[in-house]
């Protein structure tokens, strides 16, 4: 399976948009050479402003570009952009509805090595219960220039939530905001993902096949709006449904589909980072085994609630 | 407009309106930092800031950021007096469904550029914007930004007064109200954010300290500011918390009040005064 970063994918997006559309502009917090905004700074130099190690400072000059017709990107860590520069999104953003786009990368865990200050495990509820504020999150490197594209379009402030390492590409286009998309088809369960637990949901479903178990593989490409009418159309087709995040299960992808679930008799369960902030790693795939974001847990819960329906 | 005197007269009618959008009757509103920047708010509706009162979206405008955005009762009003909306609005201010919100909304008052409150955050936007006239060959465009003394304690500023320089934003002037009171009391007994000349110099901004009630020098501060070339100018006004009142002069406790009927008669008699003197 081919692997892309979706931080070049980003970087990639955004310099074909700042081709197509002049008013688009970049803003950077001194992270440009990971978050890849570093692209748009060769290609349009004059439109890209490195704003130091000031996030809040970013996030509110960006609003008053916005204010003044540009659509402005801004990028940082996830755990930045969403944490330190929090109330400059609300109270200018998201109250203004203005064209601010703000990728969030490195997310979830995927800063494995730098431990719980770099690692977002609360970006999503964060983002997501801000109003106005539509939250993406593409699962592979073609998604994510989808989503980029998606968020210029879109009238309004937009989070994009991207991981640090190259994931493998699963998407065959047609990203919807908004709406929940089929990865692999299956009738017995479903698993629901998004960003860096695809591969593992991909990987749970491919074990399932080999217990018997059809498990069908949905893309959350879009945490909101979610889609409640998707998830609740999914749970009238299989017997049980699981969501797998590399996030807190509070606000999240768990929380989310529990809440479309209410008045539904199919059982659902969840993969997520309990209540509880990372750690440092030497490697991804230990951290991510550390909190049981696995294709192995995605299993074991999946075959419980089959068990019991 | 408009003269000298023009411009005192609209900033006392500014004091008189904010006395009456609070009311007798229970409602509360920043009564004090409102007075205080009266003769600024005044000097740039009245005289310096170009907008079209029918047209809030004219891209010839020039962009007035209220930061201290408590105080944007002094802002309704001067909008209204200058004709940007019906005076009627600014009876209806706070209001459940207004126009006017308690702080500054762009969505809901045509003619505010920025949502403000979250103090702080107005120099960052209006760096923003600075940034956007210069992208769009927009040089004679200007960015006025009002804050506040007390706001200075905000590290956002100084993140912003650095930003500023470093884009070398000479499209760009800060006001500062130093009304020398914060919510609770006097700013150097309660959190000292002076001596702010000295930190401004130091950050790079052109500074001028002015008489923030002297309307010959807030304009003479415009025209210099307006000639510094290479670096954004900040104008330090030394104002009165709650000035033209006589018993809000310089009181915290008329930051954000209430008035009794007495009070209420009492503040209108003293700007009714000073108003049929100066018409």
């Amino acid at each position: 399976m081919e692997r892309y970063s979706q931080r070049l994918a980003y970087g990639e997006t955004i310099v074909a948009l700042g081709a197509e559309n002049p008013k688009v502009v970049v803003l950077e917090a001194d992270l440009g050479k990971s978050t890849m905004s570093a692209l748009f700074q060769k290609a349009y130099p004059d439109r890209y402003f490195e704003m130091g190690i000031a996030e809040a400072n970013m996030i509110s000059t960006a609003a008053g570009l916005a204010a003044s017709g540009k659509i402005a990107f801004c990028s940082s860590f996830a755990v930045f952009a969403s944490g330190r520069a929090f109330d400059q999104i609300r109270q200018a953003v998201a109250i203004g509805s203005l064209n601010v786009k703000i990728c969030g990368s490195s997310c979830g865990l995927s800063d494995f090595g730098d431990g719980s200050t770099h690692q977002s495990v609360e970006d999503i509820a964060i983002m997501s219960a801000i109003p106005n504020m539509t939250v993406l999150t593409p699962a592979d490197a073609d998604e994510t220039r989808l989503a980029v594209r998606a968020a210029a379009a879109i009238d309004g402030p937009v989070y994009i939530r991207i991981v640090r390492n190259d994931v493998p590409t699963y998407t065959k286009g047609g990203f919807v905001p908004g709406k929940l998309s089929e990865l692999r088809p299956g009738s017995d369960a479903a698993i629901i993902a998004h960003g860096a637990m695809i591969e593992a949901a991909m990987n749970a479903a491919a074990i399932l096949e080999t217990k018997g178990i059809s498990a069908r593989v949905i893309n959350a490409g879009t945490m909101k709006p979610f889609d409640t009418e998707g998830i609740i159309e999914l749970s009238e087709q299989v017997k049980a449904i699981v969501t797998a995040e590399d996030h807190s299960r509070i606000g999240g992808l768990a929380a989310q589909t529990a809440f479309a679930l209410r008045q539904s008799c199919t059982p659902m369960d969840y993969v997520a980072i309990e209540d509880k902030f990372g750690q440092s790693s030497h490697s991804l795939k230990d951290l991510m085994e550390h909190y049981g974001l696995t294709d192995t847990a995605i299993v074991n819960k999946t075959m419980a609630l089959l068990r019991k329906s | 407009m408009q003269n000298v005197n023009d411009i005192r007269l609209l900033a006392n009618k500014i004091r008189r309106d904010v006395v009456e959008m609070i009311g007798f009757k229970g409602q509360t509103g920043h009564l004090g930092g409102s007075c205080s920047s009266a003769e600024i708010v005044a000097a740039l509706y009245g005289s310096r800031l170009r907008f079209k009162p029918d047209d809030p979206q004219w891209d010839g405008r020039d962009k007035l950021i209220y930061s201290k955005g408590h105080a944007a009762i002094a802002q309704y009003a001067a909008m209204a007096e200058v004709g940007c909306f019906p005076r009627e609005e600014l009876w209806k201010a706070k209001e459940l469904g207004a126009m006017l919100q308690g702080h500054p909304d762009r969505l809901k008052t045509p003619g505010i550029e920025a949502g403000t409150g979250s103090l702080g955050q107005g120099l960052s936007i209006a760096v923003g914007m600075a940034l956007a006239m210069n992208l769009d060959g927009h040089h004679d465009r200007k960015v006025y930004c009002i804050m506040g003394d007390g706001e200075m304690a905000e590290g956002q500023i100084w993140e912003a007064a650095m930003a500023a320089v470093n884009f070398k934003l000479d499209n760009l002037v800060g006001i500062i109200d130093r009304n020398a009171l914060q919510a609770t009391g006097f700013i150097e007994e309660r959190f000292n954010t002076n001596p702010l000349e000295k930190k401004w110099n130091g950050f790079g901004w052109h500074v001028i300290e002015i008489d923030g009630h002297d309307v010959d020098a807030i304009l003479a501060a415009f025209d210099e500011a307006a000639a510094v070339k290479g670096v954004p100018t900040v104008i330090i006004a030394n104002t009165v918390k709650g000035k033209g009142i006589s018993f809000a002069e310089n009181q915290a406790s008329f930051h954000n009040c209430a008035l009794t009927k007495e009070q209420y008669d009492t503040a209108l008699a003293e700007l009714n005064e000073k108003i049929e003197a100066m018409s």
